[in-house]
């Protein structure tokens, strides 16, 4: 198992906003989180990378207990996250922010073929490398927030609301993109999405969270077909 | 040259190294720091207690007052870890408020006599006055420049400016905050310990209100009107900072105010500073570099 989270407690200050979610992700699987607007996904989802604080429960990674670790230490054993929004770093150039995600790693890395291999996923970046990343549109940060986290060959890549703001056909290549990445280049994937149709037609398991809770869970295929689901997030 | 003339440069090359390494904490890793004159200031009370009590050259020193004022400035930096923004900015305050009372009410630091009798700089035997001094202050601010240069860079410097743009994503991808933060720390105030062993050799008589708050405010002014984040942007702003009250001396009683409105105009109308984004340098740097190529 590379990813488990047991019973996490997640609180900001007295409010809490996930009420004990256990899931896990096995190594190669994509693995969702779907759920409405203020589910808890993205809390989820930063108290995995350190970003929040975990009120109780556990996260384990690889067998060891990282629920203390600060960011900086987890992103040093393999985990990234494309943050929601994106939050490239403004006043940097494109190629500045997709160096930044190989600090430390320069010295074992390959750098000009793995820009290429960026370049080609994301051709558009090559285009830009140039420019201020203030200077893209939002589809195209998105992008730069997924090559960042993608250059350090991330052992578990955490997704936080990609398609959010997105134009449709952007949606559609960034998702094409995730599945490519996984099912071709073996990268472990947990995607946290409100879009739950593009969601689950690309992952192999899926977990339900509403309002802090865990409702469902189980292979994305059976969850498509679900009829609470497909009333509450697929519109039919 | 009169005398009068290579002071002022003097000075100029003294605050340039002293904004720079300012620039280091407030323009490259985002870290406001309004205290930057406490380090100016441990920097010259180090040399001038080291050349006064143990005899030491100016020469001599210079690597201890780097190391202890870097190490101070490391140890002063760790507020920077919990407090950010306009909590920072209070609490370095608050650090120059003590390390002037200290120097001013501790009888080892003189008191409020200050340290006298400072020995002059000797260079090959010869006493460095104000055209060897000027020569001398010239090289540390054209070393610091490199030093500043490097620094933007190397990973380091990558490293700081994503930590400046967004703290949570850079730790986010392995950059750790606390290494960051303090080592911008420890090498902006080892510049101002440079700034402050030559200051303390040039005036051979210092107190502690030679780095109050005031200084600080001027610090700052220098970096932000010459523009953070630049490499010459604060030799610039020392430039015009050291000459312009020259400049305006019999409007010596409003200082402080042609100060404030300056910052105001500057924010208003350059806010990245002359040399930054949109300053009115950086533009005509770019018109004379197009000129020259066509």
């Amino acid at each position: 198992m590379l990813l488990e989270a047991e019973n996490l407690r997640i609180a900001y200050r007295d409010i809490e906003a996930v009420h004990g979610a256990s899931f896990h992700v096995e190594e190669g699987e994509l693995v969702s989180i779907i759920g409405a607007n203020g589910a808890g996904k993205t809390t989820i989802l930063n108290a995995l990378m350190g970003m929040t604080p975990v009120k109780e429960g556990a996260v384990r990674y690889r067998g060891l207990d990282i629920t203390g670790l600060p960011s900086h230490k987890r992103a040093g054993m393999g985990i990234r996250i494309v943050p929601e929004g994106a939050r490239v770093f403004p006043q940097l150039t494109v190629l500045e922010n997709i160096m930044t995600g190989l600090y430390r790693l320069r010295k074992v890395t390959d750098v000009p073929s793995r820009l290429s291999w960026i370049y080609e996923l994301f051709p558009v970046l090559d285009e830009r490398s140039r420019q201020l990343a203030q200077t893209l549109s939002g589809g195209e940060q998105q992008q730069l927030a997924i090559a960042r986290a993608l250059v350090s060959k991330p052992r578990l890549l955490l997704v936080d609301e990609v398609s959010m703001g997105l134009m449709p056909i952007l949606v559609e290549k960034v998702f094409e993109v995730l599945r490519y990445l996984n099912r071709e280049e073996d990268l472990t994937i947990l995607l946290v999405e409100q879009n739950a149709l593009a969601s689950l037609a690309i992952s192999n398991r899926a977990y339900v969270l509403e309002t802090g809770v865990i409702t469902l869970e189980g292979e994305a295929q059976t969850l498509k077909s679900d009829p609470g689901v497909r009333k509450a997030y697929l519109g039919a | 040259m009169s005398n009068y003339v290579l002071t002022i440069g003097i000075f100029v090359a003294i605050n340039g190294i002293v904004a720079c390494g300012l620039n280091i904490i407030v323009g490259y890793a985002g870290q406001i720091s309004l205290g930057h004159a406490a380090f100016f200031g441990i920097g010259a009370y180090t040399a001038a207690l080291l050349a006064t009590r143990a005899g030491f050259s100016f020469w001599l020193s210079l690597p201890l007052v780097i190391i202890i004022t870097g190490a101070i400035g490391l140890l002063l930096g760790l507020p920077s870890l919990r407090v950010r923004a306009d909590f920072l900015a209070i609490t370095t305050i608050g650090i120059n408020f003590i390390v002037e009372s200290v120097f001013m009410y501790v009888p080892f630091f003189g008191g409020a006599l200050g340290i006298g009798g400072i020995s002059r700089i000797l260079f090959f035997g010869i006493r460095l006055r104000e055209a060897g001094f000027l020569a001398l202050a010239g090289t540390l601010l054209v070393l610091s420049l490199g030093c500043t240069w490097w620094f933007a860079r190397s990973w380091t410097g990558l490293a700081c400016f994503a930590l400046r743009e967004d703290e949570i994503s850079a730790s986010s991808i392995g950059i750790s905050p606390v290494l960051f933060k303090l080592l911008a720390f420890m090498t902006g105030t080892a510049m101002a310990g440079v700034g402050g062993s030559l200051y303390a050799h040039y005036m051979r008589f210092i107190s502690a209100t030679d780095f109050g708050f005031p200084v600080s405010v001027m610090m700052l002014s220098m970096v932000v009107v010459g523009g953070m984040g630049t490499l010459w942007g604060p030799v610039i702003g020392a430039l015009l900072l050291t000459i312009l009250p020259e400049v305006f001396r019999p409007l010596t009683d409003y200082r402080m105010l042609l100060y404030a409105v300056l910052l105001l105009l500057m924010i208003r109308f350059q806010p990245g500073g002359l040399l930054g984004e949109r300053g009115v340098l950086k533009n005509l740097a770019g018109r004379i570099r197009g000129r020259l190529r066509s």
